[in-house]
């Protein structure tokens, strides 16, 4: 949490639940033979599940309806027996496995990953390859392969593509600055009703001269708020810069003059192809290019142009880390007093990467605008906040691919999970998958926590090399303000 | 306050009476300097000066107010009252000084000569324009960036104008590379310099503890500094590497044109490389002088270096305190 004191070395890096559940189970002998036997095992797993039979008793093995006559009860022990016997086997394997051996499972698997990291040093770097390449040919491998379903799948590309654009964008803030931000959703929206209301109020503005305007916008805002968090540290930044993306939504939301309020604002443009629309007929893309009309060439314009914005959003970035300004932001990261101490003008400094950050939201804001056709605040809630920024952390602060992996897991496992039919073929035709992606997300997300504390690539690539490049551990990076 | 410190001065000095080498040409002017936090009064109407290219020791008991000085020096703290005067150019710049205080100015140019009153600048205008670099008692690496890095950044300022702000920089412009390769090359001098050019592509944090020590003055320089303020730089360091340490001061101050102002506990180091040395006592400067001087002076044995040494008893006043204290007790002895 501060910023100055490392954490303890990967390897040793046992999950702290765990730890805490040990130090915290005084009813347990100390000592090691005792605490892994099966005798123990068995009597805390059974603890755990008689707490879950109390607590569920009334949740889940009660159920009040309304009848004639008043309420009536009905009593569900089989769910109630259900999930008690879950949390039971849980709670057992997690004790044989995790918490009461010498050798915890999760400690195994992070220093199996660890090697792996370790025996292929260049795996990012080719992986980064390997998905830019198929980034590139994606829609026509799509449209080759899965032809009937490619819009589908070019649709959840283009969402997957939204999210790394603003991940990458957050990263800046957040991964290099070290300033956490859960107020970005603010500067998508930004550039989102940037581009809806220019181009309500002015015939002439497309997208392309709408996208310019809505950066330089939301990076206006971002200096904005940039001013009032520039003194605050820690926990206050973090709650300020909440409390920012909730006024824009607010304040969308009830100016109904100027915004439309709760009804949004549809009928954005889409873009054009150097002015060519995608109609069917006479002057548009299809026509003047002599190929048949099909509604899959405006998804594939569109994620071609998201793909591109992403690319440029990256490639700034990556330039900007070996720039002065680059490395004063990862330097305030690391320590803020030290930098004052050599000059850097850290006001600056922290505007320009809120500026920044914010400016690529901005894009990526007037592109959901123009894919949507239509918004309102209900797009850019806390949740979406919130959602980026687990994208950012998940993947490692400061790491360009990891924002990538965390985006696909992320976006695309949620997507996925409402396309898992076969599953109410098992759990019988009321299942339905896509209510549990919460559920899920959340699990997956704590195990992502405990085997990689500092995200899926926690390493950070140096940014001058005299001789050797030599990637430098999370342990040694400190996370900055808020964490 | 010339006339406090040459009393504070033992008659004997060599030098009482002449005007000294840094009352002459002072690279930094302490005037009236206090520091109050809340009741408590850090710095009590302090003044000295640091000459142009000495070395010199402030020193004094633990919560004597030494840092507190070094902050409000370097900004990190706006002093309640005094002014401190940074000059660039030789001589007391009398003129200037007065112009710009008077004028409600920061700082005043004019050629190669400048006057800077830091009390009234912002803490990083203090390193980038009146070109003053610090260490930290605690060191303040950035502890996940390189040891190339961390001298990269010290030279911020430079590459900022360089890269156009950036923008130059962005578009690719010959004109940083060109400017990124020179910073490279000088932080590789400052690497051999302090013996850390092995560690280079390192990251910070993994350095043993003296190596830290010498990276932090190493990254002071890459400032290009007019003044090098260092918090305890022998702290925690062994005999040979305080000796390495010595060595490193005694270069800087020969081969650039770096006046040093440092705090430090290690007699060793003080009396060995200051050409002057303020004693503080309390917030209250008690002596001032060469080390010798200081070294003799009643005040400071009594204040700072103690009197349990049998041997260091040569003063008076102090004997005759000690007689007193042993009358008593033999009283006390003898009535019981």
């Amino acid at each position: 949490m501060a910023a100055g004191t490392p954490t303890a070395p990967t390897a040793s890096n046992r999950p702290q639940g765990a730890q805490r559940a040990l130090e915290e189970r005084g009813d347990m002998p100390p000592a090691a033979d005792h605490r892994t036997s099966m005798a123990g095992s068995l009597r805390d797993a059974a603890t755990a599940a008689f707490l879950v039979f109390v607590l569920g008793f009334f949740f889940l093995g009660v159920r009040s309806d309304i009848a004639p006559g008043g309420l009536t009860l009905t009593f569900r022990w089989g769910l109630l027996a259900i999930a008690v016997a879950i949390v039971f086997g849980a709670r057992l394997l997690l004790n044989i496995f995790v918490f009461r051996t010498a050798r915890p499972l999760t400690q195994r698997m992070g220093g199996a990953i660890s090697a792996q990291g370790r025996a292929f040093p260049n795996l990012g770097k080719w992986l980064g390859r390997a998905l830019f390449a198929f980034a590139v040919i994606l829609p026509f491998f799509f449209t080759y392969f899965f032809p009937g379903r490619e819009r589908q799948y070019i649709d959840l590309a283009i969402l997957i593509m939204t999210y790394i654009m603003l991940g990458w964008g957050l990263n800046i803030v957040v991964g290099l600055a070290g300033l956490l931000d859960l107020g970005y959703v603010a500067f998508y929206a930004v550039g989102a009703y940037s581009f809806a209301l220019l181009a309500q109020h002015f015939e002439f503005i497309g997208f392309w001269t709408a996208l310019p305007l809505a950066g330089l916008l939301a990076a206006f805002w971002g200096i904005i708020l940039g001013f009032p968090v520039l003194r605050l540290r820690g926990d206050y930044l973090a709650i300020v810069t909440l409390a920012f993306g909730e006024i824009i939504r607010v304040v969308l939301l009830n100016w109904y003059e100027f915004t439309g309020g709760p009804d949004g604002i549809s009928g954005i443009p889409k873009p054009t192809f150097f002015g060519l629309e995608f109609v069917r007929g006479e002057g548009g893309f299809a026509d003047f290019f002599g190929i048949p009309f099909h509604n899959i060439h405006r998804f594939i314009y569109l994620y071609y142009i998201i793909f591109i914005l992403a690319i440029i959003t990256n490639l700034v970035t990556l330039r900007l880390r070996k720039m002065p300004v680059g490395r004063a932001w990862e330097a305030l990261r690391e320590d803020e007093i030290a930098c004052r101490s050599l000059g850097i003008n850290t006001t600056n400094t922290k505007l320009t990467a809120f500026a920044l950050g914010a400016m690529f939201g901005g894009f990526a804001g007037s592109f959901f605008a123009t894919r949507q056709g239509f918004i309102s605040p209900e797009s850019f809630t806390f949740l979406e906040s919130a959602i980026i920024l687990a994208i950012v952390v998940l993947g490692g602060l400061g790491s360009q691919i990891g924002v990538v992996i965390s985006s696909i897991v992320m976006i695309g496992g949620i997507e996925l999970l409402r396309n898992l039919g076969f599953l109410s073929q098992i759990f019988g035709p009321n299942f339905e998958p896509t209510q549990y992606r919460m559920l899920i997300f959340g699990i997956a997300m704590v195990l992502i926590m405990v085997w990689k504390p500092r995200g899926l690539v926690s390493t950070r690539e140096p940014t001058a090399v005299l001789k050797e490049k030599k990637r430098i551990g999370a342990d040694m990076v400190a996370q900055g303000e808020g964490h | 306050m010339v006339s406090a410190s040459q009393s504070a001065a033992p008659a004997a000095a060599p030098m009482t009476g002449e005007q000294r080498k840094w009352d002459i040409d002072p690279v930094l002017t302490v005037e009236h300097l206090t520091m109050r936090f809340g009741g408590l009064v850090a710095v009590n109407d302090l003044s000295f000066n640091v000459g142009r290219g000495d070395i010199t020791a402030l020193i004094g008991p633990n919560g004597a107010g030494k840092t507190t000085v070094f902050n409000c020096v370097t900004g990190f703290y706006k002093p309640t009252e005094g002014r401190t005067v940074m000059r660039h150019g030789a001589g007391l710049l009398q003129d200037m000084v007065d112009e710009v205080t008077a004028g409600g100015l920061r700082s005043i140019r004019d050629g190669d000569k400048a006057v800077f009153l830091l009390e009234r600048m912002p803490d990083f205008e203090i390193s980038q324009f009146a070109r003053v670099a610090r260490t930290f008692q605690n060191i303040r690496l950035f502890g996940g960036m390189t040891v190339l890095e961390n001298l990269m950044v010290a030279q911020h300022n430079t590459l900022m104008t360089a890269s156009i702000y950036t923008i130059g920089g962005l578009i690719g412009l010959p004109g940083y590379r060109v400017a990124e390769k020179a910073a490279k090359e000088k932080a590789v001098y400052w690497l051999e310099r302090t013996r850390l050019i092995e560690r280079a592509d390192d990251p910070a944090a993994d350095l043993p503890y003296g190596d830290q020590r010498r990276l932090e003055i190493a990254r002071a320089m890459c400032t290009e500094p007019h003044l090098l303020c260092l918090d305890e730089p022998a702290a925690g360091l062994n005999p040979r590497e305080s000796a390495e340490l010595n060595e490193l001061l005694q270069f800087i101050r020969a081969e650039h044109a770096t006046s040093i102002l440092l705090i430090e506990h290690d007699m060793g180091v003080v009396m060995e490389i200051s050409d002057h040395v303020v004693v503080l006592d309390y917030g209250v400067k008690i002596a001032d002088g060469d080390a010798i001087q200081v070294k003799n002076d009643p005040k400071v044995i009594a204040a700072y270096l103690g009197v349990d040494d049998e041997a260091e008893i040569d003063i008076p006043e102090v004997r005759k305190d000690l007689e007193e204290v042993e009358q008593a007790a033999s009283d006390e002895g003898s009535a019981s």
